[in-house]
């Protein structure tokens, strides 16, 4: 019950703000100290795997990437379920803060699945179920971002993208599941399939941290792009209302 | 660190750095131009009534 | 209840009528005749990916006619009519969406063949093609439905729907192709087609109301 009215309490977008602001220097100092001991570990502490050598340490930071690519999805999608159902007025701050880090992250688990795959395939891309459904999420973070640049007024906005969002969400199992058919129909055996190893110790202690270093992160991004955006929106009515007042006569006060 | 692929690991540490040094320099920058809008904002308009 | 969505539908089919339902198929031969261009004149690779080839500009040609879907009726105040019509706006618009489809989508379906023989298609898999055409054309019409409706009145709508429902369309294409192919899994693909149609039948209509809705308020 105290969580609950705690985080309704934070409905109200001043005190949403006053809450940011104290808690963002902590945020940001936890997340650097935990970036430091992930990185070190990753680089310096973790063995070269048996099997793909010094290029698993590529796998700490696409693990995580990927991680938070797929959350922050999870994060827009329950945003949009405020926006449209409880019309809550910091939701749709959250979907739109949220949207360019999955999109970030998306791309930076791209990009490393790649350099990880030149070596391990011999090729910068394969059309791979788990690559070509990352390709996808990146274009739909894509799709959503231009829907809300296209779009002046923020309300209207903010509708629009909790319904394509939630579309999106709808979907995206259908596209993983029909994502995954197609690749296990066009199968090419040159293909090497590593498996599932049952990951050592050494190896998962240093992806944990790093995991949950960048999620820490990115709940500090996070929240520090809702402030922006905060001041942002009021910037937006000020203006609009000195604009109008500047229209106006002066009022009979 | 060293190795045939070295080159692999350190281009995508590289991108890693840049994708999320980016990130925080665009969330950092976004935050003081817009705040610094505002401040001159509301320091120019004369306020109208409390709590505006 | 019943006479609103036959006076829509009958509606949306007169206005068809005055042109723009035949530039789907201009367009869809268009991406028929550039493939051979692209890729060479070799019948073998072409009867290879025929399928593929008429599911890509039968996916175009339904996206690309979209965005006129709502954006007239939003110019001329008809789509306020409409939303205050004595029926709800999801079966409104899963009316517009079908009048849509029989103008638009059923002259690609029965093109798709014809096509095909030019791709050196043979009997059978031009029969397969315009079979699962005739399941994925409704269904890529509806999800559409949902970028026409959030893009409604914006004047960049144009390139949007394609950009915004392409991705969410990609399992109908996955499907749609291999049921066209042949091979084991085609029956079974065909199976799923269906369902997706179904499914978006529902989806679509639904969430484009929505919008809709959103967008007047």
């Amino acid at each position: 019950m105290g969580l609950i009215s705690a985080v309704s309490s934070l409905a109200n977008p001043a005190r949403f703000a006053a809450f940011a602001t104290k808690a963002l220097p902590w945020l940001a100092g936890l997340s650097a100290a935990l970036l430091a001991v992930g990185l070190y570990m990753a680089l310096f502490v973790a063995p070269a795997d048996y099997q793909q050598g010094e290029t698993v340490r590529i796998m700490f930071l696409h693990v995580p990437s990927a991680w938070l690519g797929m959350m922050a999805y999870v994060i827009m999608a329950v945003a949009s379920i405020g926006v449209l159902v409880w019309r809550h007025p910091v939701a749709d701050v959250s979907a739109k803060a949220a949207a360019p880090l999955g999109a970030a992250f998306t791309f930076l688990a791209l990009a490393t699945g790649s350099l990880w795959g030149k070596p391990m395939w011999g090729t910068w891309w394969v059309w791979d179920a788990r690559l070509t459904s990352f390709l996808i999420l990146f274009l739909m973070y894509l799709g959503l971002m231009a829907l809300r640049s296209a779009m002046e007024e923020p309300s209207r906005a903010a509708k629009a993208c909790a319904i394509l969002t939630l579309v999106g969400s709808v979907n995206i199992p259908i596209i993983k599941f029909s994502v995954d058919w197609w690749n296990t129909l066009h199968q090419p055996a040159s293909v090497i399939r590593a498996g599932k190893p049952t990951m050592d110790p050494s190896i998962l202690t240093p992806l944990l941290i790093c995991a949950i270093a960048f999620t820490v992160l990115f709940v500090t991004l996070h929240l520090a792009g809702m402030r922006t955006e905060l001041v942002r929106r009021r910037l937006r009515t000020l203006r609009i209302t000195t604009a109008s007042a500047a229209l106006a006569p002066e009022p009979a006060e | 660190m060293t190795g045939p692929h070295a080159a692999f690991i350190l281009a995508a540490y590289a991108i890693g750095v840049t994708v999320i040094g980016g990130l925080i320099v665009w969330t950092i920058a976004d935050w003081r131009a817009q705040s610094k809008a505002l401040a001159a904002l509301e320091a120019r308009s004369p306020r109208r009534g409390p709590g505006r | 209840m019943r006479s609103a969505h036959a006076a829509l539908f009958t509606r949306d089919l007169a206005l068809a009528r005055g042109g723009g339902a035949g530039l789907g198929v201009v367009f869809f031969l268009l991406v028929v005749t550039l493939t051979p261009f692209a890729v060479g004149p070799d019948l073998a690779l072409l009867r290879r990916i025929g399928p593929a080839i008429l599911w890509l500009g039968a996916l175009l040609a339904t996206l690309l006619g979209l965005d006129r879907l709502l954006q007239a009726d939003h110019e001329d105040g008809s789509l306020d009519l409409i939303a205050l019509a004595p029926a709800g706006l999801e079966t409104m618009v899963a009316t517009k969406i079908l009048a849509h489809w029989v103008t638009t989508g059923l002259p690609l379906v029965i093109a798709a063949p014809l096509f095909g023989v030019m791709l050196d298609l043979s009997p059978d898999a031009l029969g397969r093609v315009a079979l699962a055409l005739a399941l994925g054309t409704p269904a890529m019409a509806s999800l559409g439905a949902v970028g026409a409706a959030l893009t409604v009145g914006l004047r960049r709508g144009g390139l949007l729907v394609p950009v915004l429902i392409l991705p969410l369309a990609i399992p109908v294409l996955i499907f749609g192709v291999s049921a066209s192919a042949e091979g084991a899994e085609a029956g079974g693909a065909l199976t799923v087609l269906a369902g997706l149609a179904l499914g978006y039948a529902v989806l679509g209509p639904f969430s484009a109301a929505a919008a809709l809705r959103a967008l007047r308020d």
